[in-house]
């Protein structure tokens, strides 16, 4: 019985070597054919425990089939390592050239930068609780100056300032004439103010983005630009209301260090009226650049940028709401118009109005 | 306007350099354009110089050499061209450093072989008169030798150049202005200049006469007079004043009033008397079409809306804007008749927008001045007549008053305490706000609750309520000090984009993600683009909305479509090396509107795309995009249509004569018409340099899409129970569309999707095959063997309608 006993340790001993030493998954199924097959020793002594007497085979039994398992145990170990090795070797003889482009080849669009920088601004304006509305471009003498409280003889109304629309003699006829009816491209989006107060009764936030005409042609005019209105009008609205606004809004758009500056202006549609500036963010309002100490090019080394006109709503204005719900002893509130070009500009160094209308890909693809 | 600091200092000395005071008038309210400089630079250049000899050049007969004392103990060479130039004289001198108006530095040199180590100057080479006269200046003989020329004559000024706002047509005088720096910086304010009135008092000019037949658009008309007046140039200081002011100096009446003008922004006009036919001036409508030559030397033809000072002989002024010929003030007038008057603003405008002519004096009375500034300019002007020209004055003043002044208590606005807070945000002091509306010339007295403020002349037009008021007292009391705070929204409604403006980005963001560039085109055009876009007369595209002041042809019209502008960027680029052009605009359209009695135009959002060259970069692995075309644009359009949730259809059509008659369809939406989609028709394209390759454009109405898209979309069980999918291939003949192909196959399947298209001999003469993915689903089961057996069978009845058979 010893010997038989002694026959399995050796063979156990001789399959786990040849195990070990395997170098391929091939070689370690040669061995488990050889050492586990159907032929193979260690399964016949297994097999032959039955013809073995009765006092041996409980012995003979156990150790066989400990070695068949030891064995099967140390196939699958050493054969997930090799196939591992195996794997990885294929893999590396796999490799690709990581740096050529993807394919297909995906062309990327943008956005006009005007689009982009007119989407800032009102998800800015949205986050401040303002709606976003619009309004015609063809549009009134009554909305875009009378309503606003513009003088008869202010010069924005002249044919040198403002585009003029020739009215068909059918309309001619229909309006008559009457010089609130005339028509014009509108030089603003301001005769939204009055549009949007004549629907909704206040208190109202909206902003309004949109197109707008001026006759005036150079490399700071162009004849059209976009601006973006804004009007808030409550009871309780003050100037320093429209200061903080702003003062958000310029964050959000040039930065977080940016500070606001209103300068007093003169606007019909707003008393008082201010323009604002915001800190120049190239030289962080110091009007020289850091590390030369030159003259910032951008503020001009005034420390100060521009970006718009604004103030608060004329009681005129308020007054001429016609639904009469706007009564300005009651009411009041602030009033701004901002040109995007004006903000794109500024933002991203922009240097001539005129790229923005001349589509040169060149110049779309930089942007959005 | 321009402001010569010099002036502005006979007022107010405010104690701030130049930078500082324009950055003062600046956060006050009143914008300075830039700083300039009127004059010679390098001051320490200038002196005064003693001519000790004065000798004929040897080798040029106009050029004489001069030994002149400049104060420094030797005496200089000065080589001088001036034919006064002579021994004795007291001159101006400038040395070799001087920088001189025209911005040029004084170098040593050599004339004609005799050095020269300066100049002696004449008035205009140091900015004291437009041109040279006279030769060089000669100068009083007590000033000493050396002493700097800054010191004696005003040859270096600053100059502000202020944008003065409409409203403060106060401010287009120095003295106005004055009043600003001194509200602004505190500095003393000198009483006006037209304190005293030297004037003889009476309210009659012998032999003149006056009649106002317009009253309501000319409220106050005074006129004065004169006798012994001596024209000629006006002394250097006054010239050096109009001349940094920006105005050439004439002769000394002309000038006297330019320069009242300027100092008290109120115009004059002077008539030469004895050119007044009959000493009468009527004041009246012109005639229509009355001709008139203004002084400019222009004929003008007037109407009646014009007004016109008129003599005997008929009419010699456009009121308030310009003078005539005929009684211009010449080198030989001796009588002066002064006009001061006080004219209806928009009146004013009017006439010089009707006219295209614009004045100094036109400007400030398109304003509305008050009427009573005009006394103010008749008592300066006073003063210069008599100390200037020699004139001594004809009687007294005829002052034709047609307004009356409004009741002091109209003047008076009560400026409430509570409300400056309430509009402002943080609250003014009181003794603050009446020490700044005292200093901007406002009366003021205490009241319950604020202060009663009473509005001057000057100011009358612009406030007139207490908003004015409040305004008025923030400005100068300045914006610094105020916080930053946001208003609470009590709309009732977040902040928001509507659903409309999100789908509108949806859209956009979908073109942008197929590799498309944005555009922002002109919404002007030329009305030739209608002729090379074909559109044929009587087309709805052909009423266009016109403007009545295009800055040119090229933008006289508002784009009836963004063709236009698609093809002019894709040309534009492709001129440029950029051939593949993949571009879109989304923006507004302009048709007159089809109410014939509606004034404003039609207006609608567009959404429009071309693609033209290579849809994509070629790749790597072989296998370059092929070139865009039809199927191309229609893809786009798909897309759009997919990410709105919309059902486009798409039907063959010729409507649109700028696309290829074999390559357009409509665009359908629930059976309306929506926008086409096409290649654009190669003679069309040829237009625009863009015929080499297909244009593949599309145009809709995105307004409606958005409209017919679902706002809210509600869940369908797409999973429970799984499709049973199948390919199939239909061959239908040749003329039948595939769009009826896949709508029929969807009145049995689910979902359709055409993958392969095939002509040719296996499928038959005439026939096409077209190769379906279909996807049979039920709502409420998984469909058996049978029943997609059964749903075969209906399809096969289906295609059987449209002449088809379902084939293997």
């Amino acid at each position: 019985m010893s010997s038989t006993l002694d026959r399995i340790a050796a063979l156990t001993d001789e399959a786990s070597t040849a195990i070990e030493n395997a170098t391929t998954t091939a070689n370690l199924e040669e061995l488990r054919v050889g050492y586990l097959g159907r032929k193979a020793e260690l399964p016949n002594l297994l097999r032959g425990v039955a013809q073995l007497p009765p006092e041996e085979r409980g012995a003979v039994g156990k150790a066989a089939n400990q070695a068949r398992q030891r064995l099967e145990a140390l196939i699958e170990e050493r054969g997930g390592a090799l196939a591992g090795a195996e794997l990885d070797a294929k893999l590396v003889a796999d490799t690709v050239d990581v740096t050529l482009p993807g394919v297909p080849s995906q062309p990327v669009g943008r956005l006009h930068v005007l689009t982009a920088t007119r989407r800032e601004i009102e998800d800015v304006f949205c986050g401040l609780g303002f709606t976003v509305v619009e309004g015609p471009e063809v549009e009134l003498v009554h909305y875009n100056f009378d309503a606003l409280n513009h003088d008869p003889a202010h010069p924005a109304r002249s044919r040198t300032d403002t585009f003029y629309v020739r009215r068909p003699q059918s309309v001619l006829d229909a309006v008559g004439p009457d010089p609130s009816r005339e028509v014009v491209l509108r030089t603003h989006t301001s005769p939204n103010q009055p549009r949007a107060m004549e629907r909704q009764a206040p208190p109202i936030q909206i902003i309004v983005p949109g197109r707008v005409y001026r006759r005036d042609s150079d490399a700071t005019h162009t004849p059209q630009f976009h601006q973006i209105e804004g009007l808030a009008v409550d009871e309780d609205i003050t100037l320093a209301d429209l200061k903080g606004t702003l003062l958000a809004f310029a964050r959000a758009i040039f930065g977080d260090e940016r500070d606001v500056r209103l300068r007093p202006h003169f606007f019909p549609f707003t008393e008082p009226s201010v323009e604002v500036d915001v800190s120049c963010f190239q030289c962080s309002g110091t009007g020289a650049l850091p590390r030369t100490g030159a003259r910032c090019n951008l503020c001009k080394g005034t420390g100060w940028l521009e970006i718009l006109g604004s103030g608060m709503v004329d009681p005129n204005v308020l007054g001429m709401v016609p639904t009469g719900e706007y009564d300005p002893e009651r009411w009041q509130g602030y009033a701004f118009g901002m040109g995007i070009e004006r903000i794109a500009m500024l933002k991203h160094g922009v240097p001539d109005l005129r790229l923005f209308y001349e589509n040169d890909l060149r110049f779309l693809a930089q942007f959005g | 306007m321009r402001l010569p600091l010099s002036w502005l200092h006979d007022y107010t000395v405010p104690d701030l350099d130049p930078r500082a005071l324009a950055t003062r008038l600046a956060m006050t309210g009143t914008e300075v354009d830039r700083i300039d400089h009127h004059g010679v630079d390098a001051l320490d250049r200038f002196v005064v110089g003693k001519v000790l000899s004065a000798e004929q050049h040897p080798d040029a007969d106009r050029l004489r050499v001069c030994m002149v004392d400049v104060g420094d103990g030797e005496p200089s060479q000065i080589v001088c061209g001036a034919p006064n130039v002579a021994a004795g004289q007291t001159v101006a001198v400038s040395l070799p450093g001087a920088i001189m108006v025209d911005g040029q530095k004084l170098k040593a040199s050599k004339l004609r072989g005799q050095p020269s180590n300066g100049m002696i100057l004449a008035d205009a080479e140091v900015g004291l008169a437009a041109e040279r006269a006279g030769g060089i200046m000669v100068l009083d003989d007590a000033l000493a030798a050396g002493t700097p020329l800054g010191d004696v004559l005003p040859i270096s000024d600053t100059v502000l150049e202020l944008e003065i706002t409409p409203n403060r047509p106060d401010c287009l005088g120095v003295y106005g202005v004055a009043r600003e720096a001194h509200a602004a910086t505190g500095a003393d304010l000198a009483p006006p200049p037209w304190a005293t009135d030297p004037h003889p008092a009476g309210d009659t000019i012998p032999g003149v006469s006056i009649t106002v037949e317009v009253p309501e658009l000319n409220p106050r008309f005074t006129v004065r007079a004169y006798e012994n007046v001596t024209i000629g140039p006006s002394p250097l200081w006054l010239q050096q004043r109009l001349l940094a002011a920006g105005q050439r100096p004439r002769n000394n009446v002309v000038d006297i009033t330019n320069y009242v003008m300027f100092l008290t922004g109120q115009p004059l006009h002077a008539f030469d008397l004895d050119r007044v036919a009959g000493g009468s001036l009527t004041i009246r409508a012109a005639g229509d079409g009355e001709k008139l030559t203004t002084l400019d030397d222009i004929e003008r033809t007037l109407d009646p809306d014009v007004v016109l000072i008129a003599d005997a002989d008929g009419p010699t002024s456009i009121a308030g804007v310009m003078g005539g010929q005929r009684s211009e003030v010449h080198d030989g007038t001796t009588r002066v008749l002064m006009e001061v008057a006080n004219w209806d603003g928009p009146n004013m405008n009017r006439t010089m927008a009707k006219l295209g002519l614009r004045s100094e004096a036109g400007a400030r009375n398109e304003k509305g001045l008050a009427p009573e500034q005009v006394m103010e300019a008749q008592a300066v002007a006073s003063q210069l007549m008599v100390e200037l020209t020699g004139a001594t004055p004809l009687g007294g003043t005829i002052d034709v008053v047609n307004w009356i002044p409004p009741a002091p208590e109209l003047q008076t606005i009560r400026l409430r305490d509570a409300r400056v807070v309430a509009l402002l945000g943080a609250p003014v002091a009181r003794e603050t706000s009446s020490r700044i509306l005292t200093a901007l010339g406002f009366g003021v007295a205490e009241a319950d609750d604020g202060l009663d403020v009473t509005v001057p002349a000057f100011r009358r037009r612009d406030v007139t309520r207490e908003a004015d008021l409040i305004e008025e007292v923030a400005r100068l009391n300045g914006f610094d000090t105020l916080p930053s705070t946001v208003q609470e929204n009590r709309t009732g409604f977040p902040g928001r984009l509507t659903p409309q403006q999100r789908l509108r980005r949806r859209a956009e963001d979908v073109l942008v993600g197929r590799g498309l560039h944005e555009i922002a085109g002109w919404s002007f055009t030329q009305p030739a683009l209608l002729d090379r876009l074909r559109i044929p007369e009587g087309h709805r595209m052909r009423q266009v909305v016109e403007l009545e002041n295009p800055m040119s042809e090229a933008q006289s019209i508002l784009r009836p479509t963004i063709v236009g502008s698609l093809l002019d960027v894709a040309s534009h680029n492709a001129a440029r090396g950029m051939g593949d052009v993949a571009i879109f605009e989304s923006g507004t359209v302009y048709l007159q509107d089809e109410d014939p009695a509606q004034p404003l135009a039609d207006e609608h959002h567009a959404l429009a795309a071309l693609v033209t060259g290579a849809a994509a970069p070629p790749s790597w692995r072989g296998g370059a995009a092929p070139p865009a075309d039809f199927f191309s644009a229609k893809g786009l359009l798909e897309a759009v249509a997919g990410a709105l949730r919309v059902t486009l259809s798409f039907r063959p059509c010729a409507d649109w004569p700028f696309l290829h008659p074999g390559r357009s369809a409509e665009v359908l939406l629930d059976s309306q018409r929506v926008g086409f989609v096409g290649e654009v028709h190669p003679s069309v394209a040829a237009h625009w340099d863009l015929e080499a390759r297909p244009v593949g454009i599309f145009a809709v109405r995105l307004q409606q899409l958005i409209d017919a898209a679902p706002e809210v979309i509600t869940y369908e069980d797409l999973t429970s129970y799984p499709a049973v999918r199948q390919d199939l291939a239909v061959v239908v003949p040749g003329t039948v569309a595939a769009a009826d192909v896949v709508a029929c196959v969807a009145k049995v399947a689910d979902e359709v999707r055409v993958f392969d298209v095939y002509t040719g001999s296996q499928v038959g003469e005439g026939r096409t095959s077209i190769a379906l993915h279909v996807a049979f689903r039920a709502k409420d089961r998984t469909l058996g063997e049978e029943d997609v057996t059964r749903l075969r069978a209906k399809l096969v009845k289906q295609l059987a309608l449209l002449g088809g058979e379902l084939r293997g």
